[in-house]
């Protein structure tokens, strides 16, 4: 303000060409700025904006309320995941530290004995989620390929819907529909083979969405380039097509396999547990891990049993993290790449 | 979604036939069998769900037709004998209020966690927090039941208590002596694991929000929540509510979190409105007999059971795939 006024009084000296600031300078030659002066078209008071209901208040209230909801409801989010986290971890982590854990099964020890490990059931989720993979993966990836190179017209509408009917089918109800032919039509036993058949029916609609996500992405030039130098469709796909989209396929299949790894309702219908090593997929029980855990619940009241059911808990859910970091990194190398 | 890629979709220029592949060789004997394996893995789909669909009718309608009860009004389960009776109400009721309950709060916290993720926290933590949410998605479901049977329980009680006794009065929370798995407690469980579900898809379309519409409503001095609220919750309205159909369906199938946590009732107990009684779910009831599966017409109870939860299912998720059919067909 003083550097104006003094310009205004230099101004005011040398009034030789009058100028529209110079009435503005000479007004504060005379009475310095009042704090209340009201701008052209007038500014409403304090007490008329009270009046008005004060809306620039509300507002910004408003807009702070919010801001604190979004944050509280990812922190109220997060805790359960802390919470469960820490549970598992806290009761299960000296057993996964023993040495017998990752070698030895369960074979003649009693809930409330210790010792004993969980390599049987480690071995048996393992084995149970490549036999499904192996079924599941060409038949989903084939499938998205139709869908997204062949595919057009009622076929690919009704493929593309039936997919959508699998996603959404409850674990439970696969498991008794396998049940259904297997055991009730077939009369064959109940076995690991049954159970993988029935997570084959949850993991195929997974591998279809992420593959057929991933191949939208490849660029149609790509497609176009190939099919200019006279390469056939199918060498096209194969060669241009999924290798192109690998690293997303593969990350599909990986979060795939980490949801399927942990169903239990399946096991629980067609795979009885057993505390023995089970190479057999077609004959007898089959022990997985989430079996297990349900077969320790049982006998909870021992305090051998119930660390035995959370050691399980966390090395299932160690398994399934491992696979979902892996699918992750693959991901997101696979991007850094294009 | 038609399978059909974006780019073929796109009219060429001065009205040329598109450009794409469909057309291309597809003479050769490669051609033909891998275009063949492609075809016959689309048609093994359909043909496993026509088989789960007609495998569960056929296997349901004897023991339907042998049922002395009306399937759908009773609440006795006497399955198998000389004369089954048995009705299902009691696992509708059950399953359709914990699913209800669970989505009344998992929507507005799903939700409520995609705006963070996408609008509000700052971006070197948008990354990070996805992936604990994520994580939470990953736990898988028996886990949650570990945890809710033995460690959540507890706390639970205690609240249960305290509004049983202060809105005792309401019929929907009347007392009823039950302190395990109640309605109430099981969605609660639910709602915890179908969060992430509602976040992911949610936090997928509130991304996409144009942002000259984001703009646009901050330079028309909007606050940030104002630009929220008349852009990103409007353009993401389609999007949420797939998003909570398909929870809703992952909720109403849940099973094994479900076995752990309830508390079954006798045959015979008295009906009450109360979300503090215990009862089955349809997938928890069947999950918790699977030994008892001796006899066809047994069995057949329990598979018209699982044929029931299946046509929910089914509805649940076809109302959000129409949804999100709609929103494609206007934005484009």
């Amino acid at each position: 303000m003083s550097t104006l006024t003094r310009e205004g009084r230099a101004a005011g000296e040398s009034r030789a060409q009058p100028r529209s600031g110079d009435r503005l300078s000479d007004q504060h030659d005379q009475q310095p700025p009042d704090e209340g002066a009201t701008p052209p078209g007038g500014r409403p008071d304090d007490a008329a904006l009270e009046e008005m209901g004060n809306p620039h208040h509300g507002r910004a209230v408003k807009d702070a309320a919010a801001r604190v909801v979004m944050w509280g409801a990812f922190g109220a989010v997060i805790v359960p995941l802390v919470w469960i986290l820490y549970t598992v971890v806290s009761h299960g982590v000296n057993l996964l530290l023993s040495s017998t854990w990752w070698t030895n099964n369960q074979r003649n020890i009693n809930s409330g004995d210790t010792g004993g490990g969980a390599r049987h059931a480690i071995e048996g989720t393992l084995m149970m989620a490549g036999v499904t993979a192996v079924i599941a993966v060409p038949i989903g990836i084939l499938t998205a390929v139709y869908l997204v190179e062949y595919g057009r017209g009622p076929l690919a509408r009704a493929i593309s819907f039936t997919v959508d009917i699998l996603s959404g089918i409850p674990s439970i109800v696969a498991a008794l529909f396998v049940y259904a032919v297997w055991v009730t039509t077939f009369g064959i036993e109940r076995s690991g083979f049954a159970a993988a058949l029935s997570l084959v029916l949850l993991m195929i609609p997974v591998i279809v969405r992420s593959t057929e996500a991933m191949l939208l992405l490849v660029p149609n030039e790509l497609r176009e380039a190939a099919y200019a130098l006279g390469v056939p469709k199918w060498v096209t796909v194969v060669k241009v097509v999924l290798r192109t989209a690998f690293s997303g396929i593969v990350t599909g299949v990986l979060l795939g396999l980490a949801r399927i790894m942990g169903e239990t309702a399946p096991l629980l219908i067609l795979a009885p547990y057993t505390k023995n090593f089970q190479r057999d997929l077609l004959h007898g029980n089959f022990p997985t891990l989430p079996m297990m855990i349900n077969q320790d619940r049982g006998d909870i009241g021992f305090a051998t049993a119930a660390e035995r059911m959370w050691g399980a808990a966390l090395t299932l859910i160690l398994l399934v993290l491992l696979l979902n970091v892996i699918g992750r990194v693959i991901a997101r190398a696979g991007s850094a790449k294009t | 979604m038609t399978g059909v890629p974006v780019v073929d979709e796109k009219p060429e220029p001065k009205g040329n036939a598109p450009l794409g592949g469909d057309n291309a060789s597809t003479a050769r004997l490669g051609d033909r069998l891998f275009g063949g394996a492609a075809t016959a893995s689309g048609v093994i789909v359909i043909a496993m769900v026509t088989l789960i669909a007609t495998f569960l009718i056929v296997q349901a309608v004897p023991a339907l037709l042998d049922n002395q009860e009306n399937f759908l009004t009773s609440r006795a389960w006497n399955p198998g004998g000389d004369q089954p009776g048995f009705g299902i109400l009691e696992f509708l009721w059950t399953t359709v209020v914990a699913g209800a309950i669970a989505m009344l709060i998992a929507v507005p916290f799903g939700v409520a966690v995609a705006l963070f993720l996408t609008q509000y926290a700052p971006v070197w933590m948008r990354g990070p927090a996805a992936a604990l949410v994520d994580l939470l998605a990953a736990v898988p479901s028996i886990v949650y039941g570990l945890w809710g049977l033995i460690t959540f329980a507890p706390f639970f009680r205690p609240i249960q208590g305290w509004i049983e006794s202060t809105f005792g009065w309401f019929p929907l929370l009347a007392q009823t002596g039950i302190t395990g798995g109640t309605i109430l407690f099981i969605a609660v469980v639910l709602s915890i694991m179908v969060v992430p579900i509602v976040t992911a898809l949610s936090r997928e379309i509130f991304a996409q929000t144009p942002l000259a519409h984001k703009e646009g409503a901050l330079a028309l001095g909007a606050t940030h929540w104002e630009m929220i609220r008349t852009t990103v919750l409007p353009f993401g309205r389609p999007g949420v509510i797939s998003a909570s159909m398909l929870a809703l369906g992952r909720a109403l199938g849940e099973t094994i979190a479900v076995t752990f946590l309830v508390s079954s009732l006798p045959n015979g107990a008295a009906w009450t409105w109360s979300l503090f009684n215990g009862g089955e779910t349809f997938a928890s009831k069947i999950a918790n007999n699977a030994a008892e599966f001796s006899n066809p017409s047994r069995t057949g109870a329990y598979i018209a059971a699982a044929l029931v939860l299946f046509v929910l299912t089914f509805v649940v998720n076809s109302i959000a795939r129409i949804v999100i059919e709609r929103r494609k067909a206007f934005s484009e």
